[in-house]
């Protein structure tokens, strides 16, 4: 983050001032990408009216940066007129996520006219078998590239998204490779997001603790590795004051029905805007509050955990583990694989799974007699 | 000597945050914050009222200053800001939908 950005985030975090908001405007998608949190379907989604009003609201609420997700975003006929009257009307910082295979050289011009911060695309492979074989959809990687040009050529910020896992593990670099030669940014996130309904069984694609501790020691990727794979020093109380993320802090998410969470993987709801104002919602909803309430030393393993100071520990993971204040399992993964150290939530696990053991093995010569019973 | 009016740069991101105006460049996502004078400016810059019709009543008033040279310090701030494409400025009015 750059120091001005910082110092208004410090700002907005002192006056509860939601500062970054990502809306959804759809759910629906023209993609089927296997690791997929999303059921693809339109439950009722807010009308092109609702979806301005909600604009006015978060301006009025101080909103700045505003990112338009989806599903596939340009599925919504009305979508250059939300994205026109974000900008021009409301003057936000807009960034875009797409898998762009909608976007030919008329709408890359219009978004250009329009000016939008960033568009992120949805790239899992620069090979088309392995990315169409996420996507589900053939030719997607090859029209997802030619949007990318397409929007390249505007003079606009492309970034490549990449999710690692065991489908594309190969293919990170050549994504890299790719985005490079393109002159686009690209970012590498191994996190699987279990699906909406609480289904965890897509977390399966994620990458192996030794994929992933091999992936974590690419100079070509973290830089120096060394660094990047040391343990922090013990927390300190300042350490353990801090805020465990900026969800419900100074971000929140919007899903295309109106419902506000604390972030995107944080499925908690704190309300709807359908029938209450925006503002309210963020600076009284119960649930915001209690959220916003959690610090570091609140936390109920972590706390006592080495990873505590450094971990990338995810609360909207942890809440669909079941516990807000729990540990992210998927982020002690990532501590692990990064440092080599179990996490205290590990540690525990295991203790637990040692103490469900029933069965002790018995010296043969402690046998007196024969028995078919289980002690 | 001709006036000089002042647009706000609709390609720029901007919101007012407790009252500082943070501004985000549309030409290079550079950000910005404005100062109490720079963000009256922004806030009157309609491309429609010449610059010294905002000095005179928000500028002067405001800060006391002799009209004279308020124009001048706020005609050096427009052309600053329009260097970084957060305001057009023009000796013509500025009809919204001017290109940068």
């Amino acid at each position: 983050m750059n120091g001005l950005l910082e110092q208004m985030t410090e700002k907005a975090l002192a006056r509860n001032i939601p500062l970054s908001v990502q809306l959804d405007l759809t759910y629906r998608c023209n993609e089927r990408c296997v690791h997929c949190y999303l059921d693809h379907e339109d439950h009722g989604e807010m009308t092109t009216a609702e979806i301005k009003h909600l604009l006015d609201e978060m301006a009025d609420a101080g909103v700045f940066i505003l990112t338009l997700s989806g599903g596939e975003i340009f599925l919504r006929k009305d979508f250059f007129e939300i994205l026109e009257y974000a900008r021009l009307e409301r003057q936000f910082c807009v960034k875009l996520k797409t898998n762009a295979i909608m976007i030919h050289e008329r709408q890359a011009a219009r978004i250009r006219d329009i000016g939008v911060e960033s568009i992120q695309i949805s790239i899992y492979s620069h090979r088309a078998e392995v990315h169409d074989a996420i996507t589900l959809v053939p030719g997607s990687l090859q029209r997802s590239l030619d949007a990318a040009r397409f929007l390249k050529s505007q003079g606009l910020r492309v970034i490549f998204a990449n999710v690692l896992m065991v489908q594309n593990l190969q293919d990170y670099q050549g994504v890299r490779a790719l985005a490079e030669k393109l002159g686009i940014e690209c970012t590498l996130d191994p996190t699987i997001t279990p699906m909406m309904d609480g289904d965890r069984s897509v977390l399966q694609l994620g990458v192996s603790h030794d994929e992933l501790r091999q992936v974590f020691r690419d100079r070509g990727l973290v830089g120096d590795v060394e660094e990047f794979c040391t343990i922090a020093a013990p927390a300190d109380e300042d350490a353990l004051s801090a805020l465990p993320c900026s969800a419900g802090h100074t971000t929140c998410y919007v899903s295309p029905y109106g419902e506000v969470f604390p972030c995107v993987q944080f499925p908690l709801p704190t309300g709807n805007v359908r029938n209450q104002r925006f503002l309210d919602i963020w600076r009284h909803s119960e649930r915001m509050k209690e959220v916003r309430s959690i610090r570091l030393k609140d936390l109920t393993t972590c706390t006592s955990c080495s990873h505590v100071g450094s971990c990338s520990r995810c609360p909207g993971l942890a809440f669909m583990e079941g516990n807000m204040r729990g540990p992210s399992s998927q982020d002690c993964e990532k501590s692990l694989a990064r440092t080599g150290i179990p996490s205290a939530n590990m540690l525990a696990k295991k203790q637990a799974a040692r103490d469900l053991v029933q069965i002790r093995l018995v010296p043969a010569n402690s046998i007196t007699q024969p028995s078919g019973a289980i002690a | 000597m001709n006036s000089l009016y002042v647009a706000r740069n609709p390609r720029v991101a901007a919101r007012s945050l407790d009252g500082e105006m943070m501004i985000m460049s549309g030409r290079d996502s550079t950000l910005f914050t404005l100062n109490k004078t720079a963000t009256i400016l922004w806030q009157a810059a309609d491309g429609a009222t010449p610059l010294e019709q905002i000095v005179q009543p928000k500028i002067c008033t405001e800060f006391e200053i002799e009209p004279g040279e308020a124009l001048r310090d706020a005609e050096t701030l427009a052309r600053d800001l329009a260097s970084h494409g957060i305001l057009q400025i023009s000796e013509e009015p500025i009809v919204r939908g001017d290109s940068e």
